[in-house]
């Protein structure tokens, strides 16, 4: 215990860095991937073919290739960072983004066809259609799951902490390599930290989806 | 194909439609040819640098890497999902001093990164790493389990049941006979999916020195000079990325089949197979 409240300001520091870079690749990930989701459903074929494409190699890759692709493999095609920060949050938000696709157009899928054609019939455009119609309502459905997929990025982050960023993973081997005789302690300190984000989403999700849930 | 989304297109359209597509083409062609190019440059394409392929040493590695992937991921398979069983017959238990702390450990062990896990295994009980990556698997992914089956079991018609008590059945009998395999079939999707984010993640085998297919990748390149880890870790990326594409379209095909839901929804592209599986 003593270990956890003498180390408790790199906890902090860690677990600050582990939120900045979920939330950092959660917006771009949110956006990112709403976007596949309209290309996926738009009439351009093009657009069709690259979302899917996209959304099916990114969900079937490994989180860990992800990141020895983005930290060991772009520093060489000339995309030079500071900061392994930023491979981190490439690795994260690229991948997540494909699942935030999957999520939004399943909920897309699940707004009823009578809506779309309404909204047709009374002359809008797909662009109308999909913001003023279809996103609002789907968007509405796919909260809980998004969210899920928001507990599972912070917790993904923790791969980050292998790949040279010092996050909360990152801390906690540190901490455990120089404290070798109380593991157990250090890790379940940092275990703490993630739970102390995790859950409370956990809570958000279930909640949400008792309250904004549509009655169909 | 045409949607509910917009007009089935008109000659105009098409052509906007088709200059579009010719040009974002074009511009994703580029930029593939941007990376074969800066890569060409580094040299990563020069035949000696694939010529380690000829050897049939390389291969070797590379199999015994992609064995110990496949083999701690079946290994976790096999133990989390009769755990997984048995967590969810726990959490719908009918007593609350079962049901509440059975709660409680799931949602400890599904707010917790896999790989923490890992660590916690092997350093705090000083295992060998494929113990370690085996058992944080099989924690994290039993919880997973669990909640899917609940999911499955609470879609059911109350009647099920109901029809179980009345004919006398025992309330567990009931969940074995008549529950457990409609939500088991129900679910399977989601539960393949699963089994693709299992696989998956033994590549966090890697961070805690598991000899899997990534960590192979890691030692060849250490073993033969880094000019050789590229082509070691394309190759690498491209069996790891073939294979989950496998077993995911076997999750799909098991979708197709399996339920033939009422067409619906507004953009009815795919059966949406793995959309309950979370990364």
């Amino acid at each position: 215990m003593d270990v956890i409240l003498e180390n408790l300001p790199l906890y902090w520091n860690g677990f600050l860095r582990t939120l900045f870079l979920s939330a950092v690749s959660g917006v771009i990930a949110l956006v990112l991937g709403t976007l596949l989701a309209a290309a996926r459903v738009s009439p351009v074929a093009a657009l069709r073919g690259f979302s899917t494409v996209y959304v099916e190699v990114l969900r079937n890759t490994p989180l860990t290739i992800a990141f020895f692709f983005a930290a060991i493999v772009l520093p060489r095609l000339g995309v030079k960072f500071e900061q392994f920060e930023v491979a981190a949050i490439i690795a994260l938000s690229t991948y997540t983004a494909a699942f935030i696709a999957e999520a939004v157009r399943s909920g897309v899928n699940s707004v009823p066809v009578g809506q779309a054609e309404a909204a047709r019939s009374i002359g809008m455009n797909f662009g109308q259609v999909l913001n003023l119609i279809i996103l609002p309502q789907a968007l509405r459905t796919v909260i809980p799951p998004l969210i899920n997929i928001l507990i599972a990025l912070v917790k993904n982050s923790s791969v980050a902490g292998a790949f040279f960023v010092l996050e909360l993973f990152g801390y906690g081997r540190q901490l455990a390599n120089a404290n070798g005789d109380a593991v157990i302690p250090v890790l379940l300190g940092v275990a703490f930290f993630y739970l102390l984000l995790t859950v409370p989403l956990g809570i958000l999700a279930s909640t949400v989806e008792r309250k904004v849930a549509i009655a169909r | 194909m045409s949607s509910v989304l917009y007009d089935v297109p008109g000659p105009k359209a098409r052509r906007i439609s088709l200059i579009g597509s010719v040009v974002g083409s074009l511009l994703i062609l580029g930029l593939l040819a941007w990376i074969i190019m800066t890569l060409a440059q580094q040299g990563i394409f020069e035949g000696r640098r694939w010529q380690i392929f000829t050897r049939g040493d390389v291969w070797t590695l590379l199999a015994n890497g992609l064995g110990a992937t496949l083999s701690a991921a079946a290994l976790a398979a096999v133990i989390a999902f009769p755990l997984g069983l048995a967590l969810c017959l726990l959490r719908i238990s009918d007593a609350a001093f079962i049901r509440v702390p059975t709660r409680v450990v799931l949602e400890f062990l599904r707010g917790m990164p896999v790989v923490l896990m890992m660590l916690f295994v092997l350093l705090g009980f000083g295992t060998s790493s494929f113990v370690a990556v085996v058992t944080g698997l099989v924690l994290y992914n039993s919880a997973v389990f669990a909640e899917i089956i609940r999911a499955g079991i609470q879609s059911l018609p109350k009647g099920q049941r109901e029809a179980g008590m009345a004919i006398g059945l025992t309330s567990f009998k009931s969940r074995m006979l008549i529950e457990l395999p409609q939500a088991i079939r129900r679910m399977m999707p989601s539960l393949v999916a699963q089994m693709v984010v299992l696989l998956k993640d033994t590549s966090l085998g890697y961070i805690v020195a598991y000899g899997e297919l990534l960590r192979a990748v890691q030692v060849m390149a250490d073993f033969l000079g880094t000019q050789f880890l590229f082509p070691i870790f394309f190759v690498a990326a491209a069996i790891y990325i073939a294979i989950n594409i496998l077993v995911s379209r076997i999750a799909v095909w098991i979708e197709r089949r399996g339920s033939r839901k009422a067409a619906g929804g507004v953009a009815k592209a795919e059966p949406e197979a793995a959309e309950a599986a979370v990364p």
